[in-house]
């Protein structure tokens, strides 16, 4: 167990909700939902969630911290904004997921190894970098992840549409060498280091 | 009617529905003159179109009945069908209405015989079934229209259909030159027992009212289940004409939904409740009603009909609102979708029929009211700046008949003390 879970165990003692309340995004909606369903019956991909977003709402004022915290469930969450609005209450149900999987990850207990936080986090190096995403760049750390050979498969396969970008002027394979950046790219990584510090204090992830 | 029969001591009632009808009788059983301005050719409003009324399961006609012997003995109370309101000016006791009457193509010496609906063979959509089948263009509203009178449509006045009607008739009462006409009055006090209309089932994109034959409404369904209705009471499907016997039933739709009507429309538990009661009724053991519902309403003091329906073996309740609806192609039953809220479970059931329970919206929604009325978050008519128009029934708040009629004497009597305070001051002047 991390040192950031600890505390926030030990502040949140028995108020689940309080705690999801003042840390995650869009937290203080969690109590407007009145358990119709709808959100879990309009996900396309609900078949794959242990726990819908319904499901969750309700363990988080069951108090059931490990089991939503440390479940896969939000991480499936495409934002397909499909339950945003169909939802009676109109709770922005897309962002409580991704605030849930961000909090946990941020306490260090979200589940190991689930593909879209590595994406995610491929993503966010790739754009924290300079500001802009580099999108070659992204698309071979993606393709080679699981390694060289399955990389160089991906790669083949995908040939033709490779070059059809390249011929359209949509990718510039020199972006491997200079990539296109943010005027003041040292200003931009201090400002989210700043952004950072500030959450860290303010949600007690200081170490 | 002339402008001097009415005066700054008379109540204008809009709307006869069986609001409207309270309302007006409660001030001319007072003594005070009252108009009661009708839109449609005949009082008794949505009320007539039920089949049966909640908690005691009897028949509109028994209630209606009753209102329209006090109105038909009433020489204080006008009715005025066919008519609207057009403008209003003033203010409390001193209120000019400018009303606008559309012409029925019929005067009084109607008998109500038939020989112009036999007559005629164009056919126009039947309001009084919400459009399930059709009635002849020359047609008596429903049975307990009243004034009970003929109405020609519009449509086939001008044509060979229209004279075909006008030579039919034995008593003269075809009268295809009638005009529009617009009277002004003066009244002391407007009471506004415009009443509800169901919410658009066609905006609730994912139940497919639009798209699938056997999605309909609860107000459709009061027809089907009807021995006067469409059917002759039996549960017919739109899609096929085949007996529906597995019937589903999905509660708040339309309403408790910021996407839709933001407020609970009340009425409509207890109506699904009623309605599983006709599945009873008209197949026994063999029909089956199951009610999908994000909590069930039937409001407080008819918890013990919600507890006799729980008691029914023909009635199951899924805890879900229900996401979306499909359709098998290869029968056209309605498929729902959704997920249960207790124990989470994934479903996809099929059902032969599905009828939402529409909910209310105020029947003004959308139109230009007078500056003096304040209307709530919802369009319902909260009362008036100055103190003499007021809302009555379902115009006021989504109501039943037996809330209605309570609202509607409230609003009568408010409207009765505007009329004595402008006639102490007439007095005093």
């Amino acid at each position: 167990m991390t040192t950031a879970n600890q505390n926030a165990v030990a502040r949140y003692k028995n108020s689940f909700l309080k705690e999801v309340e003042a840390n995650v995004e869009d937290g203080h909606m969690v109590k407007m939902c009145m358990q119709c369903g709808v959100c879990a019956g309009s996900c396309p991909l609900g078949n794959a969630w242990e726990h819908s977003p319904q499901k969750l709402f309700m363990m988080i004022r069951a108090g059931k911290r490990d089991e939503v915290l440390k479940s896969d469930s939000m991480w499936m969450c495409t934002s397909c904004y499909n339950c945003i609005s169909r939802c009676p209450r109109k709770l922005p149900i897309t962002h409580i997921m991704h605030g849930l999987a961000n909090y946990a990850y941020r306490l260090g207990i979200a589940p190991q190894g689930q593909p879209t936080q590595g994406v995610a986090r491929m993503f966010w190096d790739n754009l924290a970098k300079t500001g802009r995403i580099n999108e070659l760049k992204f698309a071979i750390d993606l393709y080679f992840k699981d390694g060289l050979a399955s990389g160089m498969q991906v790669v083949w396969n995908m040939k033709e549409d490779v070059l059809g970008l390249v011929k359209a002027n949509r990718l510039n394979l020199l972006e491997l060498f200079s990539a296109h950046e943010c005027q003041d790219k040292i200003g931009i990584q201090k400002m989210l280091a700043k952004a950072r510090e500030i959450e860290d204090r303010r949600k007690g992830f200081t170490q | 009617m002339t402008a001097s029969i009415a005066t700054n001591q008379t109540i204008l009632v809009v709307g006869g529905g069986i609001a409207g009808m309270t309302a007006a009788l409660e001030a001319a059983e007072c003594g005070k003159q009252v108009i009661l301005a009708e839109k449609t050719p005949t009082l008794g409003g949505r009320t007539s179109l039920l089949y049966r009324y909640f908690p005691k399961m009897c028949h509109p006609t028994c209630g209606l009945e009753i209102n329209l012997k006090r109105i038909r003995g009433n020489p204080n109370v006008r009715v005025m069908t066919m008519t609207e309101v057009a403008a209003v000016s003033g203010s409390r006791g001193d209120y000019s209405v400018t009303l606008k009457i559309r012409p029925r193509y019929v005067n009084e010496n109607c008998t109500a015989c038939g020989d112009c609906g036999k007559a005629v063979a164009a056919e126009v959509p039947n309001v009084a079934n919400y459009g399930l089948d059709k009635t002849k263009a020359a047609y008596l509203p429903h049975g307990m229209a009243y004034p009970q009178r003929y109405v020609i449509d519009p449509s086939i006045v001008g044509t060979p259909e229209g004279e075909k009607a006008k030579a039919a008739c034995k008593v003269g009462a075809v009268d295809l030159g009638m005009q529009e006409e617009t009277v002004e009055l003066k009244v002391g006090s407007v009471v506004w027992a415009t009443g509800w209309r169901p919410y658009d089932a066609n905006k609730i994109q994912p139940y497919g009212y639009d798209r699938y034959a056997n999605v309909i409404t609860s107000l459709e369904f009061e027809r089907l289940a009807d021995p006067r209705g469409p059917t002759g009471g039996k549960l017919l499907r739109p899609g096929d004409g085949k007996e529906a016997k597995n019937i589903a039933f999905i509660q708040c739709a339309g309403s408790r939904d910021e996407n839709h009507l933001r407020h609970c429309s009340r009425i409509c538990c207890m109506a699904t409740l009623k309605q599983t009661q006709y599945v009873r009724e008209a197949l026994g053991d063999e029909g089956k009603s199951t009610v999908y519902y994000i909590d069930i309403r039937a409001i407080d003091r008819f918890e013990d009909f919600y507890q006799n329906v729980q008691k029914d073996p023909t009635v199951s309740f899924v805890k879900s609102k229900v996401a979306r609806i499909a359709e098998n192609d290869q029968n056209g039953n309605p498929v729902l979708h959704g997920v249960d809220t207790e124990g989470y479970q994934r479903y996809a059931t099929e059902h032969d029929l599905v009828v939402l329970a529409v909910g209310m919206e105020p029947e003004v929604t959308g139109v230009k009211l007078p500056d003096d009325i304040l209307l709530d978050s919802s369009n319902f008519i909260e009362g008036s700046k100055s103190g003499g128009m007021f809302g009555a029934g379902s115009a006021a708040s989504p109501l039943d008949v037996n809330r209605a009629v309570q609202s509607a004497t409230a609003a009568s009597l408010k409207a009765i003390q505007v009329i004595h305070k402008t006639a102490a001051t007439e007095a005093a002047i």
